[in-house]
This record gives C-alpha cells, structure tokens and sequence, in this order.
C-alpha cells in the first residue's frame, strides 16, 4: 500500500522543475520592475529552455552531452532525496555531485572562458558546501538528527533556535542563484564571456538540460530553507520565498566581487553565523553538545 | 503550431557584432535593451555568444577584416537562425559605401533577412526589425 505521503512527495518531485522555472519567471519579473522595466512573461525561462531544446546544438566536447544529463539528474536526485526523508548530509553531497559535472563540463572544452567559469565554479562550491554541511550540522546538534523525515517531525520550529543557520542558507541561495554579488562563475542576466563562463560552450539542449538542473537546485535550496519552520510548511515556504525576495534584492542593489572575496566573505560570515548560533544555543540550554 | 516554433517566437536570443560602424548604430541597439524601450519583455536577450544565439544583429559595413570575424560567426550560429543589417551602413555600405576598403552592406559576406533602415536606426526601428526577423524565423520553420 502506497501512503499519501510517498503520493505527496512524488508529485513534489515532478512539479519541482516547474516550481523552479516559474520561481525564476517571477524573478525576472521582479528584477524588471525594480529596474523600472516592465520585464518579460513570467513563463519566458519556459519559452527560452523549449527554444533551446528545439536549437540544433554545437557540442564541443564529448564529453558534454553526458555531463548535462549528469547535472539535472544528480539535481534531480538531491531533491529527491529531501523530498523522501532522506539524509541532510547526503543531499548536499548529492547536490555536489551535479556541481562536480558542471565544472567538469566547462573545464572539458577548449574555451579558456568556459575554464576559467569552471574554475570559478570550484570556489562557488568551495564556498557553499561548507556552509551546507555547517547549517546541517547546527540543525543535527537541535534535533539530534541528519534524517529529513526526524527534522520535519521536531516538535518546535527550528528558525527561533538557528536563525544564523538560516541566514547561512540565505547565503548558500546567493550563490547558487549565481546572483550579485557572488555571480562569479555565471550570471542569471544577458552578460557575456567571462561573467557567464560556465555557460559558454553550453548550447542547445545541452543548455536547456542545464538550466533546468539550475531551477531544480534552486527549489532545493529553498526546500532546505523552509525546514526551518517544519512545524508548518505554509509558514516554512513563506520564509523560502521572502529569502528569495532577499536575494533578488541584493542581486540588484550589490555589485560583484571577485572570486577571492566571494570565498572569504562566505567563510568569514558563514563560520561566525554558525559559531555564534551554536554558542548561544549552548548558552540558552537550548541544546547540549 | 509546434511548441518549440511558439517557443522560438518568444525568446529571440541576440548577438550584436559590430563589422566597423561608426557605433552610432550601436548605441542604439543597446538603447532598445534599456528600462526605456525593454526590449527583454519581448524574450529579447543579448547573450553574445553565436552558439545560444538566434537573431545576429550587425551594424556597419562589410569590409575584408571584419569579413572574417562575421562569417564565423554566422557559422557558429546554429540553425535555426535569422539576420538583421541594422543601419545604412549594414544595408549598403552607406556613409562608407564608396570607401576602397568597403565591400558595401553585410549581405556580401552573409545572407541577410532583415534590412533596418536610418543612419542612426531608431530603438523603435530595431524592435521593430527584430519583430520582423521573427515572422521571417516562422516561416523558415514552416509555420
Ligand atoms: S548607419 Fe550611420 S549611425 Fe549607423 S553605423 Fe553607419 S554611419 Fe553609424
């Protein structure tokens, strides 16, 4: 017997990518409008991955093709597993996955942009996953427990108890969106060469695949995001979204940095947010290590 | 019509190349992407690389240096793909046209679909090129 539950996730799971593209059409929109532009349709990250499926694509390496595929799908497997319960540690491993096949992708054509995109995409996840297993950590030390399904069920919302590690998430999401001032490796915007380095030997369904592990990776970050208030996943989803708010905020009001600040910056904020959190935690009684 | 053709219509990705106008035409083209004429609600987006891209748009006259580059470049695009001259130059050669070095407008070094006229063409004039290159891309798929 199938529970409503495993019904609940899998639907989740197939309405992630659509949730992700939608997210990124109301993103462009409110991108416009802060720019005093009118912006375009909501569904037009749509129209563009539809589009570029349809192009005939230009494969510059041979490796390209399968380590598209490989991007959506270990994407794809990381909210999987968030969906069905699964284990924080093992998402963002799992998460990583994908990144690795971007990064190979990019560093295996003979374009010095798309290497120095993937190299820039290295310092992205050097500076995001140690923030993830930091917030995965701080979230074990409250609810003695990696397993999703254990966090959800914790009987008070986590986001009073670990709003550094909340707002580490908020960081992680800036980078991850690829948004100022941490768009180093790739931009969301129509920027060209290097600002989109990862992106350049992309084309064709090859993009389209990639694009859409981005949406995917997205939604993800956000789900991790709305774990923060498990109790209700209303309230969680809220705070998602006004973290993405947050975001589109920032990627409008920041220039970029470089590289080298982009990892210090991540590290210095991220390794303090926690330490502090966790202290106070500690002090509070909140929880004991 | 086919989803991917409706797709195709709404997301006109562009390369702008320059083949040596004076970049008053330039300017323009940029203008039209601007808060002022937003040409990004029509899915319009000057992404600069020719293998994502679908509508080259250029400006200036042909000329032996620039030949080169632009014919690559056309070559890179892959299809399906339309082109815009925006500019007298881009058309004919125009304040250039009698230059020795000049072969005159772009369609001598590649097959061009669409002609914006004006020595600066207006922003208007561009989206307006742009909306035509558009119908043009629709028949080439049939539709
Ligand atoms: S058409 Fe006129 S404005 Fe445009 S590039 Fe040529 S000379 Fe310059």
């Amino acid at each position: 017997m199938v529970s409503m539950e495993t019904v609940f996730s899998a639907v989740a799971l197939v309405a992630a990518p659509f949730a992700g593209g939608l997210l990124m059409g109301v993103d462009r929109k409110i991108t416009a409008r802060m720019q005093s532009r009118m912006g375009p349709p909501v569904l037009q990250p749509f129209y563009d991955v539809l589009k570029l499926w349809g192009k005939s694509p230009v494969i510059t390496s041979r490796l390209q093709p399968i380590l598209a595929f490989g991007y959506l799908g270990f994407s794809f497997l990381s909210v999987a597993l968030l969906l069905f319960g699964g284990d924080l540690l093992s998402i963002v491993f799992t998460a990583a996955l994908a990144e690795v096949c971007i990064v190979t992708v990019s560093m295996s054509a003979k374009s010095p942009y798309s290497y120095l995109g993937g190299r820039r995409e290295l310092f992205c996840m050097l500076s995001t996953e140690p923030l993830m297993i930091l917030s995965a950590l701080s979230i074990y030390i409250v609810t003695r427990s990696f397993i999703v399904e254990n966090v959800l069920t914790f009987e008070e919302p986590l986001l009073p108890l670990l709003p550094g590690a909340f707002i580490v998430t908020g960081i992680v999401l800036l980078i991850e969106m690829r948004k100022s001032p941490f768009d180093v490796s790739a931009s969301s915007h129509a920027h060209q060469e290097i600002v989109r380095g990862v992106y350049t030997e992309l084309s064709g369904y090859t993009m389209a695949l990639v694009e859409v592990g981005h949406w995917i990776r997205t939604v993800l970050v956000l789900s991790i995001a709305s774990i923060f208030w498990a109790p209700n996943i209303l309230v969680g989803w809220g705070l998602a979204l006004a973290l993405l708010f947050m975001v589109i905020l920032a990627d409008n009001a920041f220039p970029r940095l470089s590289w080298q600040r982009m990892v210090k910056t991540s590290w210095a904020l991220g390794f303090a947010l926690i330490a502090a959190n966790v202290l106070l935690l500690v002090v509070t009684g909140g929880a004991t290590i | 019509m086919r989803l991917v053709t409706r797709a195709r219509l709404k997301s006109p990705w562009i390369l702008h190349f320059d083949c040596g106008s004076c970049n008053g035409c330039d300017i323009e083209i940029l203008a039209a992407l601007t808060p002022k004429f937003d040409a990004e609600r029509l899915g319009v987006v000057n992404i600069g690389d020719p293998k994502q891209a679908d509508v080259i748009v250029v400006t200036g006259p042909a000329n032996p240096r620039s030949a080169r580059a632009l014919r690559s470049l056309y070559e890179q695009t892959p299809d399906p793909k339309v082109v815009v001259a925006v500019g007298a130059c881009a058309a004919t050669g125009g304040v250039f046209r009698n230059c020795e070095n000049v072969f005159g407008g772009v369609d001598k070094v590649i097959p061009v679909d669409v002609y914006v006229p004006g020595c600066a063409a207006r922003p208007e004039q561009i989206i307006d090129g742009l909306l035509l290159a558009l119908r043009k891309l629709k028949e080439k798929d049939g539709g």
